[in-house]
């Protein structure tokens, strides 16, 4: 990225005379840096690059979690029986499906809250504690709250159907149930996380800016259409991806309030991986799956940057 | 030497604190470091009982701490398919616990990995051999002719029934206790009919259908096993279906529910014991665990038989057994090995207590024990679990597996009449070949 701020050397000539550290950096300074960043680096390899190259290897072999050793050879026939597996596409879709239920109602709610709470004159604080607060509760706990208050006959929001003299739908045993219960459940508890990018960006945005409208005569809801939203546009791009990939990795809620059920119409692929590797004891088919759904999740960020970098330098 | 740099008091407050961390709990953190077994007690032991199970088992500890002088660490771990995931992961990292209870449907997968200990010497020295135990649960934990596991019990799948409506319907024999013989799929069919009409009730009979597809593949693999072989052979690497019998079997399940609507169609658990503990249906098709739910219901007597013979010849039980298993570890010390069979030696002994739960003892000594023989009604259908068929062979068979899940989908379909018997027999060999073509883990 930071390499198109570097003019473009005119010659072969040039890029021999310059120095050989860019930028200049004493080579104590160069040192250093690499000294501070090994901590990291130590992590990132053992716990990131480490299990990927694993991951590679042994989606090659007929590798099983009951088994020392990465076991047989078996090629790419892994690759070949995860993508003719329906069950494999069914979990992707599932995941699929997740993302656009839950990515319009984690883009667009917290963005109108957030602009709401930035309106009050008095006691921002509660209301941006309120909204973030959830976001600190762990899955589990979470999960266990709403398993209570989605119990059939006893639970308060199916209770809470019949104040408006509604049936309540079956939560665990139907399908569009299920899927009501998880997004629900999804968007109160990471609502808070987009909500404080959008605060923060609209906090970025210069008083002065909104003073001159007001001269200008511009009520407030002038102010949030033309104003607000426009400068908030860069944030919403950041939100949405950064929402699309969280979206994509569900599995904690889904497996621990539902297990993937009623009968695994709702598991995501991270289940399926979690559930063929340990459960059905076949590794190397499971680091074939993920495999798999790592290349989507690439493509899917790459076609992200490529449509921001031509839409950006379209801006410009 | 007066004042300690800033970097020599951390250094050695740092120091201080892992030396601390280590003795403190001195051997789980050193342990998990040279990869051998924590020695919290003298056995450490596993299992996946809650509720009433439970308490039978940590009574059953406890007393075998008590009379032993061992002292026993026991861990309760989520039923199903986390509990097994961590059983096989904790052996083949070499950290097993010493003693573990496995189904033994869930067995040929452990034992063909190669992370138990064969049943041999040091159990006999003991006194625990092969004519002590239930024949059918022995053989099921013999795996390619060594046995790995020692079955603590049986629990079948049995027939439920509300005493004063079987009388009122005329199916009790002199004793007023038991149901009148019954011989084949008719004779039953016509109890159930004899049940709705004298009682005047909506149903006959209840079974738990939906989403719960354990129960939908008991019932089916009970009926089925009648006619047929098992439906998966070869280690579960081809698909043996009799398509005949299943679409036998499927056509009788489904005229219970449909046809002749002696049961209902659509039965949570919930609604199974609803309608079975009010009186109004007079069977119910369960697993003898249920025993304790309704034991307690003021008004209800009830009893429990095994089911008479169906589509077959003779009568065939579908069960599972709990069975005590001790993983392989290199670093277990003959002493500890010996504590771990003293230990289920003792879980043996005490499995009177373990009968309270309704299931049948495997040990023969307390199945024939004076104290059994007068408990009821699990005495009563002591015959089930000898004639037990278990799920077939396979390493992805087993209790609360993906394949029962799968098998019972199936199943329910045809009980709920969303798929007829022919379809089935389709559907479940298609659901089969994604098992039966998958590469094995063993």
């Amino acid at each position: 990225m930071t390499t198109t701020a570097i003019p473009t050397p005119a010659s072969e000539a040039d890029v021999t005379d310059r120095p050989p550290t860019a930028a200049a950096a004493p080579h104590g300074e160069n040192r250093a840096g690499w000294l501070f960043a090994t901590p990291f680096l130590a992590f990132y390899i053992a716990f990131l690059i480490g299990p990927v190259v694993i991951g590679l290897v042994i989606s090659l072999f007929n590798t099983t979690t009951v088994k020392a050793g990465v076991g047989s050879w078996v090629g790419l026939s892994n690759y070949a029986d995860v993508l003719s597996n329906k069950d494999f596409w069914a979990s992707m879709w599932h995941s699929v499906l997740f993302t656009l239920l839950t990515t319009p109602l984690l883009v667009l709610l917290p963005l109108i809250f957030a602009i709401f709470a930035s309106r009050m004159v008095r006691n921002q604080w509660f209301f941006r504690l309120a909204f973030f607060a959830p976001y600190v509760v762990p899955s589990a706990a979470v999960c266990l709250i709403f398993a209570f208050m989605y119990t059939p006959e006893t639970g308060l929001i199916t209770n809470a159907f019949g104040w408006f003299g509604l049936t309540a739908p079956d939560f665990f045993g139907s399908t569009s149930g299920a899927w009501f219960a998880v997004v629900l459940l999804t968007l109160w508890w990471t609502f808070g996380f987009n909500f404080i990018l959008y605060t923060a960006a609209i906090q970025e945005i210069s008083e002065e800016v909104y003073e001159a409208a007001t001269i200008d005569g511009a009520g407030p809801w002038q102010q949030i259409r033309l104003i607000t939203a426009p400068l908030l546009r860069p944030t919403m791009g950041l939100v949405l991806i950064l929402q699309v990939l969280a979206s994509l990795k569900v599995f904690d809620q889904i497996y621990i309030l539902l297990a993937g059920g009623p009968a695994y119409s709702t598991r995501p692929v991270i289940q399926y991986i979690y559930d063929t590797g340990f459960s059905s004891y076949r590794g190397g088919y499971a680091a074939a799956a993920t495999m798999v759904y790592f290349v989507v999740l690439v493509l899917i960020s790459a076609g992200w940057f490529l449509v921001r970098r031509r839409s950006n330098s379209a801006n410009a | 030497m007066t004042e300690l740099s800033r970097r020599q008091f951390l250094a050695a407050g740092g120091g201080l604190t892992l030396a601390a961390a280590l003795a403190g709990c001195a051997s789980p953190v050193v342990t998990s470091f040279t990869g051998g077994q924590p020695r919290t007690a003298d056995v450490i032991y596993w299992h996946l009982f809650g509720g009433g199970d439970g308490a039978n088992m940590a009574t059953m500890v406890k007393k075998y701490q008590q009379s032993s002088g061992r002292s026993v660490e026991a861990t309760l771990l989520s039923w199903g398919n986390p509990y097994y995931t961590k059983l096989s992961l904790s052996a083949s990292s070499g950290r097993p616990p010493d003693v573990a209870i496995s189904h033994l449907s869930r067995l040929p997968l452990l034992a063909q990995a190669g992370l138990l200990e064969p049943v041999g010497d040091q159990f006999s020295a003991q006194g625990i051999t092969q004519d002590k135990f239930t024949p059918a649960a022995w053989k099921k934990a013999t795996v390619g002719g060594t046995p790995f596991a020692v079955p603590l019990d049986t629990h079948p799948f049995v027939l439920f029934y509300n005493t004063p409506l079987a009388k009122k319907a005329g199916l009790l024999d002199a004793t007023g206790q038991n149901l009148k013989p019954m011989k084949r799929s008719d004779d039953f069919v016509a109890a159930l009919k004899a049940m709705k009409d004298a009682n005047g009730l909506d149903f006959a009979a209840v079974a738990t259908i939906t989403a719960d597809p354990s129960t939908c593949w008991r019932f089916f693999t009970m009926v089925y096993s009648g006619v047929a072989g098992p439906i998966v052979s070869d280690g579960g690497t081809k698909v043996t279906i009799d398509r005949g019998a299943m679409q036998e079997t499927f056509a009788f399940l489904q005229s219970l529910t449909q046809g002749q609507k002696l049961m209902p169609s659509n039965a949570t658990a919930t609604t199974s014991s609803t309608l079975f503990s009010q009186g109004r249906v007079g069977f119910l098709f369960d697993g003898v665990w249920q025993i304790p739910t309704y034991r307690g219901i003021k008004g209800l007597e009830f009893n429990v038989v095994p089911f008479p013979p169906l589509l077959g010849p003779k009568p065939v039980a579908y069960a599972d057994s709990h069975s005590l298993v001790i993983p392989k570890s290199t670093g277990r010390t003959a002493a500890r090995t010996k504590d771990a069979v003293s230990f289920i030696k003792g879980l043996l002994d005490q499995s009177s207590i373990w009968a309270d739960g309704g299931h049948v003892p495997a040990w023969l000594p307390v199945q024939k024990s004076k104290e059994f023989l007068q408990l009821k009604p699990q005495s009563n259908y002591t015959e089930a679990a000898f004639n037990a068929v278990y799920d077939p062979e396979a390493w992805y068979t087993g209790a609360g597996s993906d394949f029962q899940t799968a098998m019972g989908s199936v199943i329910a379909s045809v009980l709920t009449g969303a798929t007829d018997p022919k379809g089935a027999v389709d559907a479940m060999t298609t659901s089969l070949k994604t098992f039966s073509t998958a590469r094995p883990p063993v």
